[in-house]
């Protein structure tokens, strides 16, 4: 597949005899954003993690532009459920900080973090502390650390995982915003099937353990998305059903 | 409500107000008056911060209010009714006891009988679902099955008014989706006064018979939303996705 940005081969993860992922292949396209959605315990965070590297699949692989990934080459950034700036540094310093270790010049660092701080309204807390910082101040800094280095490949693990709504379709047109504005190509792990339709331009749903793909399901709902139309609303029910974890 | 309506537990002008170090007074809860029915599942449902927690304080007797009152089916409380049961979102269930002990811990100490506090704790364990975890200790069990003990726990003391703050704030997003379908099943298994903290709307929605919803703080009941959807309730349906909206539009966004 020629557009295909990521390419997954037969990803395949054991943990002894356990056999947690089984043979997951699939692609993904420049700029696409998509959402990985599956049961509870069915390995959506081991999937991650071999796509992040932290851990070495047991067979199969990752492919970024047709080359096996490497952090050395290619950018991939993280942002998790667990907030993670780094304590010590200030907003401004932990939004500079992938963007030092890619050994940006100052020029390309400031402009872009400016970009960030602008596109986020976080100007004022520029110089703050993540401690001084409200639990979602703090998140919308991760992810704007995510886009800076303007990724290859982001992947997401929940990052909004158990904010109250309000809160989170403010988020989501957030990330949506900088997804668009920066062009990335997004992963994205959730168990908030609403939050799935309401972001994804493709969704992934995973299967029990041992997880593999049950299903991928393109969303062609226009944006900004409707979460009480009945298109919105049908969609949803159906991917809860392929779930259907309770 | 077939019961008639019949106010168990009345909240009077209840406020409160701490004084910093430096002697600048901070309101917390700022006269609150509201009523709780007999047998209803009532949620309390405010923003982080608000002053939710003191004011549960106040109503359990745990805290002295500056002014106002609670009364139990009339009658005026102070320091803790022996009504009222809790479970916390800490648990606080003890280590060093089994299952069954945790559970029968309160009817021991009211010096009811080996034999009937067995079987009521055996009764509610069953409730819960955690027949065969008697003698497992607290630490092999996990979250959500911990909270089931800290309901079972509540409800095996006889309280008649129970009051559960954020009790499932600390599990994860599916294990809370489980315990929110198990909390509606219970209460209509066996019916109680159920007075439950969330500051989260969609569980609000899912559990409460009626939502009172504060402002930030300091505390004020902002309003009061009866939710007559038969239970369970559907999180997908245009009714809940109403209400849920409605209620979102009217709470304050804390970025």
């Amino acid at each position: 597949m020629s557009d295909a940005k990521i390419r997954v081969t037969n990803l395949t993860k054991k943990f002894g005899d356990l056999l947690v992922l089984d043979n997951i292949s699939f692609h993904v396209k420049q700029g696409d954003f998509v959402c990985v959605v599956g049961p509870t315990g069915c390995g959506k965070t081991t999937f991650l993690n071999l796509l992040t590297r932290l851990y070495t699949p047991t067979s199969g692989d990752l492919f970024i532009d047709g080359s096996p990934a490497d952090p050395q080459k290619h950018n991939i950034s993280f942002a998790f459920q667990e907030p993670s700036a780094m304590p010590w540094l200030t907003v401004r310093q932990n939004l500079e900080f992938g963007l030092k270790v890619k050994k940006q010049p100052r020029s390309v660092i400031d402009e872009r973090v400016n970009r960030i701080l602008t596109l986020l309204g976080l100007e004022e807390f520029k110089d703050a502390y993540p401690h001084q910082l409200s639990v979602s101040a703090e998140q919308r800094i991760i992810i704007g650390r995510a886009f800076s280095t303007y990724p290859d490949l982001l992947l997401m693990d929940e990052p909004y995982g158990q904010m109250d709504i309000k809160m989170r379709f403010y988020l989501e047109d957030e990330v949506l915003k900088l997804w668009k504005e920066f062009g990335s190509t997004v992963l994205f792990i959730t168990h908030n099937i609403e939050e799935a339709v309401y972001l994804a331009e493709n969704i992934l749903i995973l299967t029990n353990k041992p997880a593999t793909i049950k299903e991928s399901i393109p969303v062609s709902l226009p944006r900004p998305r409707d979460v009480t139309s009945p298109d919105f609303i049908e969609l949803r029910r159906y991917v809860t059903d392929q779930i259907k974890w309770w | 409500m077939e019961q008639g309506n019949r106010v168990r537990v009345s909240i009077n002008n209840l406020s409160k107000t701490f004084y910093s170090n430096a002697g600048e007074a901070i309101n917390v809860v700022n006269g609150i008056s509201f009523d709780v029915y007999n047998n209803e599942f009532l949620v309390i449902l405010g923003p982080g911060r608000c002053g939710k927690t003191i004011l549960l304080n106040m109503i359990t007797g745990l805290q002295k209010p500056d002014s106002g009152e609670v009364s139990i089916d009339g009658r005026v409380v102070t320091g803790v009714a022996p009504e009222m049961g809790m479970v916390f979102q800490k648990l606080g269930l003890m280590p060093w006891l089994t299952i069954m002990e945790n559970v029968e811990f309160g009817p021991k100490m009211r010096g009811v009988s080996k034999k009937e506090r067995r079987e009521k704790a055996a009764h509610f364990l069953d409730l819960v679902g955690l027949t065969g975890f008697e003698n497992h200790y607290p630490y092999q069990l996990s979250g959500g099955m911990k909270q089931r003990v800290g309901i079972a726990r509540a409800y095996a003391n006889d309280a008649q008014i129970l009051v559960m703050d954020e009790p499932f704030g600390q599990l994860d997003a599916q294990t809370r989706y489980n315990m929110q379908m198990e909390i509606v099943s219970i209460a209509e298994k066996e019916r109680r006064t159920i007075i439950f903290v969330t500051n989260n709307i969609e569980e609000a929605i899912k559990v409460g018979d009626r939502i009172i919803l504060f402002t930030k703080c300091p505390a004020q009941v902002k309003e009061i939303y009866p939710i007559l959807m038969p239970k369970p309730r559907d999180e997908i349906s245009r009714e809940f996705l109403n209400i849920r909206s409605e209620i979102s539009d009217n709470t304050d966004l804390a970025l």
